[in-house]
């Protein structure tokens, strides 16, 4: 492709998109491997999501962790030890606004600059637009790679029910911040995922009447067991290299024990095993149940006046329906082939992290897993970093990684058996997936 | 060797915290050059460093910290303390370790991506250490084998006719037991991460740690030792205190420019 005169060539730097943790980490790691970085983030601070003043954060005033510090923390970058099990989103944002600032991180971040385009510019390079956010003139710069680190949790999932003739007020979950929000309503909250159980549960405090709707049963796992965070324990089992079934009947023993059998609270029956969807970790919920503070229902089927209709016939009369459903990965800067995403809008990466078909081009925090998200994308941004490096200090040795990769069975690094849901689209076994990596990055080694 | 990624050992049974004494002493006015982390070693505190080269130090425009071990504590549980204390800086730190404090330093550099890392007299564990110590200082080591304490004499630390020695001597303190076992027994540290610049430094007439020692680690860390004829193990506490301290920051300038 000739060269444009506007396209000011940024020759071997990698752009980076977001400053979010994984876009923090993946500007730290780069530098790490010699590459200068810019950093593209269209809101005026770092953070992302866990920056509960960002417009599309999906954070509320009471989140806590719901993965324990020790599982959550960068691996190279404690948190304090002296912060509680499950910190509160602000210590999250501190953590991650020290962290920019202890490595120097913003020198290398342009705030308030929205990329709007990523193109390929041919020879495996980028031609990345960006401007201001929400407007002003735009930009064209060419880099040596892309890494997009623009997160997944901000783009609501559409409840499938139209509310278009409901009368009451219908909110999504990202939209909720505050309890003051729930005081004195009739409330409706639709969703089993951790949202909508926090809700449920701050709802359980405040609203006059609470209905929390699921299209399933699942498995809540108390945040602590035997006195000690509950994926701490997980841990352990997965230490010892328990078979998954054996784990499954652990799980089922333990809660059964200790929570007891939730069907007693009108609560349906799992249609999964344990550790077949994704942990949803609450101690309160079942608590407020027990109270009668929260009535489970199940699912929607239409919404018109002032009613609510379920699918088991029954009418409830909520003034406010918070849909806590949850949220789908969005890449507006992309066209679809580049991340081989389907009619879906799932992308295809190996890895959850590489694109198939264009070598310098990489998706970091694009994961779910059993744990905290921070260490699995420290370590997708350090081998984002090597393989970089690699392709220009030995392609040879780079081919046959590549080459040797793209023979990596599914199986030894994504969870096969989860419930089939979009949810599930990135959801990963932290062990798996690191010793995957740790796979990859062993291969990269120099021989 | 151990997995990097997968840390059973962090997620399961994370180390209890304590509250760290960490001594400092701050540039003014601070231009920004990375901070100083000094690690003591076995007996020693953050005192050892308070005498001289934390002021120095902060002469020199660095801000300055040592921090004590714990109370009752484990060579994990060291190695976590320094980590959480460097990661607790405002900026990216330099870790200084001496004697085995360059052992938690060379564990540390495994989890934290330090600017640079000092070794001093370093002390790095294995067997190695245990044979050296007993040849040096057989009357004070051979009661370790034995369940016993490690004794340092005033001769092995200090070459010169220092006023101060018996003082020191005195302040010395003795680490559990099984730290020293630990010591001794410490696998090789896992590869750093972030590849900081290191120096070891010493001196040849070190009664502790030998010159073949030196040169081993240095190997192993890049380069050839700094060596400082005439001064004892305690660089920070002998007279010429401020040869080596001088040296090391100098070294870290040329890094920091490169
Ligand atoms: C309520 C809630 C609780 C959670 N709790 C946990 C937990 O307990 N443990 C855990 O590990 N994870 C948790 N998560 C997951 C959480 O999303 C991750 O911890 C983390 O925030 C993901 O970071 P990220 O950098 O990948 O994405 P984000 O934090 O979303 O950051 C993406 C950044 O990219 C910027 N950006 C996006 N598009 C563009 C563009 N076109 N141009 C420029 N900039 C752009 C955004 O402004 C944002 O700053 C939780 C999520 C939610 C919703
Ligand atoms: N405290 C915390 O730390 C915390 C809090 C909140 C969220 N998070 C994290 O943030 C991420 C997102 O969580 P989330 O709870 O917002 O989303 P989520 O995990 O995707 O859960 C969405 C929920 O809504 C249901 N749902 C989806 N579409 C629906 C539809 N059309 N009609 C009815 N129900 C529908 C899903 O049911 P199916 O199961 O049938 O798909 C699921 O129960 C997760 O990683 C989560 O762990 C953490």
């Amino acid at each position: 492709m000739p060269d444009t005169p506007d396209i000011a060539d940024r020759r071997d730097a990698v752009c980076v998109i977001g400053a979010g943790a994984s876009g923090l980490v993946t500007v730290k790691n780069l530098r790490e491997q010699g590459f200068a970085v810019d950093c593209y983030e269209r809101e005026t601070g770092v953070g992302g999501a866990w920056n509960w003043r960002h417009d599309r954060s999906p954070v509320y005033s009471s989140t806590h962790l719901i993965s324990s510090r020790p599982l959550t923390e960068f691996p190279d970058f404690p948190m304090p030890d002296d912060w509680p099990d499950y910190p509160h989103h602000s210590q999250l944002l501190s953590y991650l606004e020290r962290y920019a600032d202890h490595f120097g991180l913003r020198d290398d971040i342009w705030f308030g600059t929205e990329v709007v385009a990523v193109t390929p510019g041919g020879e495996g390079r980028w031609d990345v637009t960006t401007r201001s956010t929400g407007g002003g003139e735009e930009r064209v710069q060419r880099y040596a790679a892309v890494v997009v680190a623009n997160g997944h949790n901000w783009s609501p999932k559409p409840l499938g029910v139209d509310t278009s003739r409901f009368s009451g007020r219908v909110m999504l979950a990202s939209a909720y911040k505050d309890p003051a929000q729930l005081r004195g309503r009739k409330v409706l909250v639709i969703g089993g995922g951790n949202t909508g159980c926090d809700i449920a549960v701050e709802a359980a405090q405040q609203a006059e009447k609470v209905w929390h709707s699921t299209r399933r049963g699942y498995w809540y796992t108390p945040k602590f067991l035997f006195g000690r965070p509950a994926d701490q324990v997980n841990a352990r089992a997965l230490r010892l290299r328990l078979p998954l079934r054996v784990r499954q009947w652990l799980y089922h023993r333990t809660v059964r024990l200790t929570v007891g059998d939730v069907t007693r609270y009108g609560l349906s029956e799992p249609d999964h095993r344990p550790y077949e969807s994704h942990p949803v970790v609450n101690s309160q919920l079942v608590y407020h149940l027990g109270h009668g503070r929260i009535t489970p229902v199940c699912d929607v089927a239409r919404a018109e006046g002032s009613i609510v209709e379920l699918t088991d016939g029954r009418r409830l009369e909520p003034d406010l329906v918070i849909a806590a459903t949850g949220y789908l990965p969005r890449f507006d800067f992309l066209t679809p082939d580049l991340l081989d995403v389907d009619e879906d809008g799932r992308p295809d990466l190996h890895l959850h992290a590489f694109a198939r078909h264009h070598p310098t081009l990489a998706v970091v925090g694009l994961l779910q897993a059993d744990a905290g998200l921070l260490p699995l994308a420290h370590w997708q941004s350090v081998a984002v970093a090597r393989w970089l490096r690699l392709r220009v200090t030995d392609p040879v040795h780079a081919a046959a990684v590549q080459q040797k990769e793209s023979s990596r069975p599914l199986r030894s690094w994504t969870r096969l058996r989860v419930v089939p849901s979009s949810r599930h689209w990135f959801e990963v076994s932290h062990t798996n997936y690191l010793r995957a990596l740790e796979d990859l990055l062993r291969e990269m080694e120099p021989a | 060797m151990a997995s990097q990624l997968v840390r059973f050992a962090d997620w399961t049974s994370p180390v209890p915290p304590v509250r760290r004494e960490v001594l400092s002493a701050l540039p003014h006015p601070d231009e920004g050059r990375p901070p100083l982390l000094f690690v003591p070693g076995l007996g020693h505190a953050a005192w050892a460093f308070r005498e001289h080269w934390l002021g120095h130090a902060a002469q020199r425009g660095y801000a300055a910290y040592a921090i004590s071990p714990r109370e009752n504590g484990s060579l994990r549980a060291y190695v976590h303390d320094v980590v959480q204390a460097a990661a607790g800086l405002p900026r990216q730190a330099v870790l200084i370790g001496h004697g085995a404090g360059a052992l938690l330093v060379a564990q540390a550099l495994a989890r934290y991506p330090a600017k640079a890392a000092v070794l001093s007299a370093p002390v790095l564990g294995g067997w190695s250490a245990l044979g050296t110590a007993l040849r040096t200082n057989p009357r004070g080591t051979l009661p370790v084998l034995f369940g016993g304490p490690l004794k340092l004499h005033r001769r092995q630390l200090f070459a010169a006719d220092l006023p101060e020695a018996d003082g020191y001597v005195n302040r010395l303190t003795r680490a559990p037991l099984r730290v020293y076992r630990q010591v001794f027994e410490a696998p090789d540290p896992q590869p750093p991460v972030g590849s900081p610049p290191t120096l070891v430094v010493g001196s040849p007439d070190d009664r502790i740690v030998t010159r073949k020692a030196l040169d081993r680690a240095a190997a192993r860390f890049g380069g050839a030792p700094l060596l400082f004829p005439g001064l004892g193990h305690d660089l920070m506490l002998d007279a010429n205190w401020q040869e080596p301290i001088d040296a090391i920051l100098d070294w870290l300038e040329k890094q920091l420019a490169a």
